[in-house]
């Protein structure tokens, strides 16, 4: 046996995964105890992903090996996961829409596990004793996405589990739905089941975990107790160079209305979309405007609307307005001519086309700004453009003609935001700015909408993430099933109350704009 | 598994040029091996299949001759195909080109005017486009997958053509033979040299090929048409007109496919005959994707198809060969080119079965 503790649950020692051009996994070493809620921390990108797969049976190690109750064994599938009484709730659910709570779990457990009928009562059971509420007869898609997670992990708990992994749990939930979370997992916990929990926000893995091991570049940084070292101390295992992480931008109150949006409310064709109601909505210029929200509350289709790639018809060209001119009706080049820049929330296959070079994702928005002259491209022009926002917002790239599927994330974002400010909009809309984005690069982006925001840009950003609306923001509403809350000045409000709207619980005292 | 892929992560700049050069010597080794197995001399039949169609003058004019119209039809198909619009219908919009351009040269035998060509062209051009504008109307209008339309309008236009070469435009005076009246020479595409047959139609296809280069590597329209091909969402959000996209790229694709067919009875035929095309609609499909949709390759491609056209041909008469070799030979050519395709993207790899095992062996020791 080796010198570890042998009561170790899980044991892993030496993992490593390489993929061609990069390692993911390098020389990795974790334990997980019994009943120890464990965080795995780190970056998107630092090699948490591939990680948990290995342990799930997903991929196999190149190198390396795993104990399970001190005995060396090969995970080959998930199923052989499952059997041994480990259970994983993907950050994306599997779960069918048309199908009822029941048979989602029953056909997730298998034929020997019963029917839809028979699971019922022990479904009900069981989410009562975590409490976690579930109608084990409601459809799928009727439900939140809270609540869908909930299916989730009452289907790992149905079956006799050992080791709970969940990944980035919270970033589809209210702050309140965190906790409710937080107190299901604490129960199980003291029941004797294991936790890996990956995240990369640092306040909750401080306020679940007993024991955090920290991830940086497919590399195991650090071993921590969470609750002994500070916010900076952990990002600097996360990141290493922790400058910029604690930038406080200056709040502005901005000059004239730019974007005005006037009762709008848009049926949703699709059913398990979001219609939207009554929206609200107005930017200055020289402001920035932050909507929170779950996703899935009707982002996009307010994102579609505001870009024109959903123009309503003609008579309801009033309800968006930019200075007063009505553009509702408008397609996105039209609304692009009177000032507007949009950074969509997908980067590739739709902020850019993956195949194409970066000189061409140049041209794919800024055709309007002499790029093209009696229908011809003007080549050295876009190459010349392209090249000046790989400059200015220092993407790291071998040059303009490289195909944009081939940049890190934050690059790309960084090219996709440097070409949108470099048109010198007058309106910019942007969806998760910093999504899936390293903290260096999240910081050059917060500083360069501020300093679009600063040069009297009005501004809107709509993202999950509640810290980083707080951080540049100067007024915030929620987004809650197609609603917008009222907008209040981000001084004056509190995450715990934007979490409020999150969840539909609209604060009619809030500060009006 | 004992070859396994790896991604690349990033395009083969080296495999770009080799994979067609690849393709082209397991072509011709598989072909000499199915030569051989038939009892015939590989390199004699090679030889009589590639070379031989060019030993004079009249053979380079017979392969240009064969060539424009595959060059014409594949490099309207190089614009449909840069939208991803799958145009299976270059045969059918070459036909009814032909068709059109017959129903009105042999209305107008006795102009002595050139108008008369004029009119004969346009007619041929316009009702290609029109032909694959009902693709490209029941593609907008009702979501209906352009493959299939243009596929079954395929088989409209040819029974189209045999009804009226058989009936409207029978020639009153032609025995009963299923042909059109021979056209007046002023609705004929004149010849451009004393020997052999290369006509007229080659200032267009050249003229074709330039307007093809510069509309999908320089013009911003065909920035568009690419952008709209490689990511329909990204066309959206900056507001391309997906619509409009689809109706030009059609349409330029059927008026060059009606310019081929109409090029084929105003040259070298002369009058409508039931097989005005032997396939050229089809084979260009081919020649478009073995010149990687790029104008320059397609002019090679469609030089080269036109040789195994010739090539069949002569070997048919030479070495008693089955006409069936031309299209086994496209085929073969075509299945190795996208198969060595894979290496642009992919490294293959060598995997023996012992490595895996004593890795296991490793691990449970």
């Amino acid at each position: 046996m080796s010198s570890s503790t042998p009561l170790a649950r899980l044991q892993l020692r030496g993992i490593t995964k390489r993929y061609p051009g990069c390692v993911a996994n390098d020389q990795i070493d974790l334990n997980i105890q019994a009943g120890e809620i464990h965080a795995l921390l780190g970056e998107n990108g630092a090699g948490k992903s591939t990680l948990m797969k290995i342990i799930y049976g997903v991929t196999q190690p190149d190198e390396g090996e795993i104990r399970w109750h001190g005995e060396t064994l090969k995970m080959r599938d998930p199923s052989m996961a499952r059997t041994l009484g480990i259970g994983m709730v993907f950050q994306h659910f599997s779960l069918f829409e048309t199908l009822t709570v029941a048979e989602n779990i029953a056909l997730a457990m298998g034929r020997q596990a019963g029917t839809a009928q028979q699971l019922e009562p022990k479904i009900r059971e069981v989410s009562k004793r975590y409490g976690m509420p579930l109608e084990p007869e409601r459809l799928v898609h009727s439900l939140s996405i809270g609540e869908r997670q909930r299916v989730e992990i009452v289907r790992c708990l149905m079956q006799d589990i050992k080791l709970l992994i969940l990944d980035e749990p919270t970033s589809v939930l209210t702050p309140q739905e965190a906790d409710e979370l937080f107190t299901t997992l604490r129960r199980l916990a003291s029941e004797g089941c294991s936790i890996l929990f990956i995240s990369h926000k640092l306040g909750e893995v401080r306020a679940l975990c007993q024991s955090a091991t920290v991830l940086r570049g497919g590399k195991v940084s650090g071993h921590c107790i969470p609750a002994d070292c500070t916010d900076l101390e952990l990002a600097r295992l996360m990141v290493g160079d922790a400058q910029g992480l604690e930038t406080r931008h200056a709040k502005v109150s901005g000059a004239n209305l730019f974007l005005q949006v006037d009762q709008l409310s848009w049926y949703n064709p699709d059913p398990f979309g979001t219609s939207l109601k009554d929206i609200q909505l107005n930017v200055r210029s020289g402001e920035i405007v932050g909507i929170a929200g779950v996703a899935g509350n009707g982002q996009d289709e307010i994102l579609a609307l505001l870009s024109g790639e959903q123009p309503l018809p003609k008579r309801e060209a009033l309800r968006i307005s930019f200075a007063g001119q009505p553009v509702a009706h408008l397609k996105p080049d039209a609304r692009r001519q009177l000032g507007l820049a949009f950074v969509p929330a997908e980067r590739l296959g739709h902020g850019a086309v993956p195949d194409m070079s970066l000189s061409d994702n140049a041209l794919l928005t800024a055709f309007q700004q002499g790029l093209v002259s009696k229908g011809l491209v003007k080549r050295s022009k876009v190459v010349a453009f392209a090249e000046e926002i790989i400059r200015r917002f220092a993407v790291k790239t071998p040059n303009a003609e490289t195909a944009a599927q081939s940049l890190s994330g934050g690059n790309l974002q960084k090219f996709i935001l440097g070409r949108e400010i470099m048109q010198n909009p007058k309106l910019l809309i942007a969806a998760h700015p910093t999504w899936g984005v390293d903290v260096g690069a999240a910081t050059a982006i917060h500083r360069a909408l501020i300093a679009l925001r600063d040069a009297g840009a009005a501004i809107l950003v709509i993202s999950e993430d509640l810290d980083e609306l707080f951080q540049i923001c100067d007024r915030i509403g929620a987004l809650s099933s197609g609603k917008l809350s009222t907008l209040a000045n981000t001084l004056e409000t509190n995450p715990v109350e934007v979490g409020r709207w999150m969840a539909g619980q609209f604060n009619t005292d809030a500060v009006l704009s | 598994m004992l070859l396994s892929l790896e991604p690349r992560g990033q395009q083969s700049r080296a495999m770009l040029w080799f994979s067609p050069l690849l393709a082209a010597a397991l072509t011709l080794l598989c072909g000499s091996l199915l030569f051989l197995l038939l009892g015939h001399d590989p390199l004699l039949t090679l030889h009589t299949l590639l070379i031989a169609p060019l030993s004079d003058w009249y053979g380079v004019s017979e392969l240009l001759v064969k060539a424009l119209p595959i060059l014409l039809c594949a490099l309207g198909l190089a614009v449909a195909y840069h939208a991803r619009i799958w145009n299976i219908g270059a045969e059918g919009q070459l036909l009814l080109g032909a068709l059109a351009g017959s129903a009105v040269a042999v209305h107008i035998i006795d102009w002595e005017s050139r108008w008369a060509l004029v009119l004969v062209i346009s007619a041929g051009v316009a009702a290609g486009a029109a032909w694959a504008g009902l693709t490209a109307w029941l593609r907008t209008q009702f979501n209906a997958n352009e493959i299939l339309t243009s596929i079954m309008l395929n088989y409209i236009a040819l029974n189209l053509l045999l009804y009226c070469v058989h009936g409207p435009l029978k020639d009153p005076e032609g025995y009963n033979f299923p042909e059109s009246a021979m056209f007046g020479d002023f609705s004929r595409l004149p010849l451009l040299s004393e020997e052999g047959r290369v006509h007229a139609g080659l200032y267009f296809a050249l003229l074709a090929l330039v307007a093809v280069w510069v509309l999908l590597q320089k013009s911003f329209l065909g920035f568009q048409i690419k952008v709209l091909g490689l990511d329909r969402r990204a066309a959206g959000f900056v507001g391309f007109r997906e619509k409009r996209l689809v109706w030009f790229a059609l349409l330029v694709s059927g008026a060059l496919a009606g310019l081929a067919g109409v090029g084929e009875v105003a040259g070298p035929i002369g009058q409508l005959v039931p097989q005005v095309s032997p396939g050229y609609g089809y084979a260009a499909i081919t020649v478009a994707f073995l010149g990687r949709l790029n104008p320059l390759g397609i002019l090679c491609a469609s030089l080269l198809m036109a040789l195994l056209y010739l090539g069949g041909e002569t070997a048919q008469m030479a070495m008693n060969l089955p006409q069936a070799i031309t299209q086994l030979f496209q085929g073969m050519m075509l299945f190795f080119l996208l198969a060595c395709d894979v290496l642009i993207l992919y490294r293959p790899r060598l995997k023996w079965k012992w490595t895996k095992r004593t890795a296991t062996q490793d691990a449970l020791a």
